[in-house]
């Protein structure tokens, strides 16, 4: 991010500037992160559903909100933690050794704030940014629709300029969170006569009237997603982020920054869970030789481990390359289907693993993390579908990529 | 597809006819929202229409159509997801078939061939398949042991059950108690704990008598994996020819295009290898091998194209209310019994003498 580079070059942080950081953040954490809460997760990230925030979690949240560390190398200006990179990853560190975890999140920090900063007025800054760092406002992201899918820029939803204000009317779908959520980021049409340029970048308020959202169940039986309603919704002027018809550059490059985070976040996932192959001698066993009684399944959980392994040393290497050449590496997209493959591989992997322990719905005779893992493996089936499809990410690196045009 | 006769043909029409119009998925999505094992009515037309009976002897009640013929119908009832316990019974039947006395196949062979009772296998004792070694045993007659994960087990009335020594009939009743488990697919699945319950061997089977109860379940449990490969890909191939992106058919992308037609490819291998099973049992050659193949390749074909009609649906297929995430999860519990392809491919090189 251009804020954390900016702060890096003036602020060159010698260890001994960082040591007295480690210690800053020590004492924050000793003061502030309540003990009870080690090792649990932010539920405000939570992809599947939103839980109940505790005194406890709202205190935490309140404490990281104050300093700006939910979102460390955000500009302090707009409630960020104007840190360096390097200052960020202690603080990262020092969490990790006493088991916190960053309160603030969910699709404002992950998609939208990144998005603001880049394309947003000083006003709209100011007033947007501060909520996302304190995690105040939950954001959700209007793009798809019923006939706007993989084809995005499809999207029919009509924002009519009346004076002062937008007038908004059309159909959301798909809209993760969007029944918890307070504010949404939406793509728009503002303009019949083109397809790219007739789409404009809209914020609008989840509790305006004329808004109704439908929950929808999905086959992992939660309804964490809806379908999004607007009718003669009057959205004010100044919620229209950049010009008018360069929704279309704002919305891809925010879709960017939810393809980072999709890959990951799935690489965190399941850096946190056991290794595959503890499980399989769990519920497998072992034989005389000490390897896994199914030789098979042996080979192939062996045969995952190490494209995981593969997987991980590419991702560090696209950040790395990244860095060094101050913009995207190529291989960055190849991160988002690769991870998400690997994702899902692993939960059938696991579920192969458990035979029918690891296909348990609700009720007796399975436990807690059974269960919790069916619902993983089927909500998981997502993760190749949204932020982009795989297939759509296979068209990009084909022709962005390889240069593998269309003949026409 | 297999050459069939002028009855299999028929009893095929029949089981596609009312699969279509009585028993289309959304039976099976009524029967789920009521927390029904399955719908008592359905199953009692299956029994009128006689195909809880057709591979039991017309001495007791079946028609004896064979093998191939109830894969047949087993492959329609898939297709639809209908919930029932057809198949699990017909193996119980079998089981008596091939190794019960003739008072116990005068016994019970007439009450599951209409239907009126029903019965299931319990041979596994944890939950993954493993091969036939188990823990239960009986002494004078009574049978302990706690079996795991037992299909269609609330309203069976008669559990055959594999013991240490050989294969036993236990009926529902003193010494038997159930607990439910809810696996994904939602279906009627239950542990069962049998202490000192009455047990009945099932004395003329020979030796094999398990191994041969279990290549037909290996077979008929592809024979309903088979239906759903083929349920998802009409469904999914339906899909992409309706659904427009990019101001076309999604059918038109060559990328899409080649996923389907190795799709195609898996299924119609399986479906060989499925056929070729049936046709085993009713021959009586070589039946052991063409099970494991059978199963091991419905189970890889199912596997790939469950996960696909998901992917290939986009958003659409992440939901409830459509139909293709129930094949995936009935999909996951089909692969998962009598074998994985893992263990089934274990036991085929051991077959094979490798
Ligand atoms: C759990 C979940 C959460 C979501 N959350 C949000 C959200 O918060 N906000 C939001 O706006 N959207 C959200 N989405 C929507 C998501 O972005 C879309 O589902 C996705 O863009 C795919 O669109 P579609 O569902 O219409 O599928 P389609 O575009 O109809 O695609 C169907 C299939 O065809 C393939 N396909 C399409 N075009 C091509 C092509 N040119 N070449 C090859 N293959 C192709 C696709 O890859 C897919 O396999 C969510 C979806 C899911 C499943």
């Amino acid at each position: 991010m251009a804020s954390a580079a900016e702060a890096d070059a003036q602020n060159n942080a010698g260890p001994s500037d960082l040591d007295a950081f480690r210690e800053e953040v020590r004492e924050f954490l000793a003061a502030n992160f309540p003990p009870e809460l080690r090792g649990k997760s932010n539920i405000l990230s939570s992809v599947e559903e939103a839980g109940e925030e505790g005194p406890a979690e709202k205190a935490w949240r309140l404490a990281m909100g104050e300093k700006g560390w939910g979102t460390p190398t955000w500009p302090k200006e707009y409630g960020g933690g104007g840190l360096t990179r390097k200052q960020a990853r202690a603080l990262e560190e020092e969490m990790a050794k006493v088991g916190a975890w960053n309160p603030i999140g969910g699709m404002g920090v992950m998609m939208l704030g990144p998005t603001l900063l880049e394309f947003a007025s000083e006003e709209q800054k100011h007033e947007h940014i501060p909520p996302i760092c304190k995690g105040e406002i939950r954001w959700c992201q209007g793009y798809s629709e019923p006939n706007a899918g993989s084809d995005l820029a499809n999207l029919q939803t009509m924002a009519e300029d009346k004076g002062d204000h937008y007038l908004v009317n059309g159909q959301k779908t798909w809209t993760s969170g969007g029944q918890w959520a307070d504010k949404c980021f939406c793509l728009v049409r503002t303009s019949r006569a083109d397809k790219h340029k007739g789409i404009s970048f809209l914020l609008i308020d989840m509790h305006a009237p004329g808004v109704e959202v439908k929950p929808i169940k999905m086959i992992s039986g939660m309804s964490p997603f809806c379908e999004t309603f607007f009718t003669d919704v009057q959205v004010p002027k100044e919620n229209l982020v950049g010009e008018e018809g360069q929704g279309w550059t704002i919305g891809k490059k925010l879709l960017q920054h939810e393809r980072t985070n999709l890959s990951g976040g799935g690489a965190l996932a399941a850096l946190n869970a056991q290794p595959l192959h503890k499980v399989a001698e769990r519920y497998i066993g072992l034989d005389e030789s000490g390897k896994l009684a199914d030789a098979e399944l042996r080979v192939r959980i062996a045969d995952f481990e190490m494209r995981w392994n593969a997987f991980l040393l590419t991702a560090r290497r696209a950040m790395e390359e990244s860095k060094a050449q101050g913009g995207v590496s190529e291989i960055s997209s190849i991160l988002k289907k690769a991870g998400t493959k690997l994702g899902q591989e692993r939960a059938e992997l696991m579920i192969e693993i458990m035979g029918y322990r690891g296909l348990g719905w609700e009720g007796e005779g399975f436990e807690q993390k059974e269960l919790d893992g069916t619902r993983a493996w089927l909500f998981g089936k997502a993760t190749t579908i949204y932020g982009g499809s795989t297939e759509i990410q296979n068209n990009i690196i084909a022709k962005r990529i390889l240069g593998m045009l269309d003949h026409q | 597809m297999a050459v069939l006769n002028e009855e299999q043909e028929m009893l095929r029409d029949m089981a596609r006819e009312w699969t279509r119009n009585e028993h289309p998925v959304g039976a099976w999505r009524k029967v789920r929202d009521a927390g029904q094992p399955f719908d008592a009515d359905a199953w009692g037309e299956m029994g009128e229409m006689g195909w809880a009976g057709i591979i039991i002897p017309e001495e007791h009640g079946g028609t004896d159509f064979g093998w191939l013929s109830l894969g047949l119908v087993i492959e329609e009832l898939g297709k639809s997801l209908a919930a029932s316990p057809l198949v699990p019974s017909a193996l119980a039947a079998s089981a008596i078939v091939l190794g019960g006395s003739d008072e116990q196949k005068a016994e019970y062979l007439p009450r599951l061939a209409t239907g009126e009772l029903i019965g299931t296998l319990a041979f596994d004792e944890g939950p993954r398949h493993t091969g036939l070694k188990v823990s239960t045993s009986v002494h004078d007659g009574r049978l302990t042991g706690t079996k795991a994960f037992v299909h269609e087990a609330s309203r069976a009335g008669l559990f055959i059950v594999l013991a240490q020594d050989g294969v036993y009939l236990v009926e529902k009743g003193k010494g038997i108690s159930l607990s439910k488990r809810a696996m994904v697919d939602m279906r009627d699945h239950a542990e069962i704990d049998f202490n000192d319950a009455p047990a009945q061997k099932l004395a003329a089977g020979g030796d094999d008598l398990a191994q041969k109860i279990l290549d037909r379940a290996r077979v008929l449990t592809a024979a309903e994996m088979l239906g759903m490969c083929q349920a998802v890909f009409d469904t999914t191939l339906d899909y992409l020819k309706q659904r427009v992106q990019f101001n076309q058919v999604l059918s038109s992308f060559q990328a899409l295009q080649h996923r389907m037609a190795d799709l195609f490819t898996e299924l119609e291998m399986a479906r060989s290898a499925v056929e070729g099973g049936l046709q085993a049992i009713d021959s009586g050659f070589a039946v052991s091998e063409a099970a494991a193949l059978a199963k091991a390749r419905a189970n890889d074909a199912l596997h790939l194209i469950s996960r696909e009609g998901v992917q290939l649906h986009g958003g659409i297929g992440m939901t409830d209310e459509y139909d293709v995430g129930f094949f995936l999860k009935r999909a996951r519990v089909l692969e998962a019994a009598w074998g994985s392809s893992s263990h089934l491919r274990d036991r085929y090189a051991a077959m094979k003498g490798y």
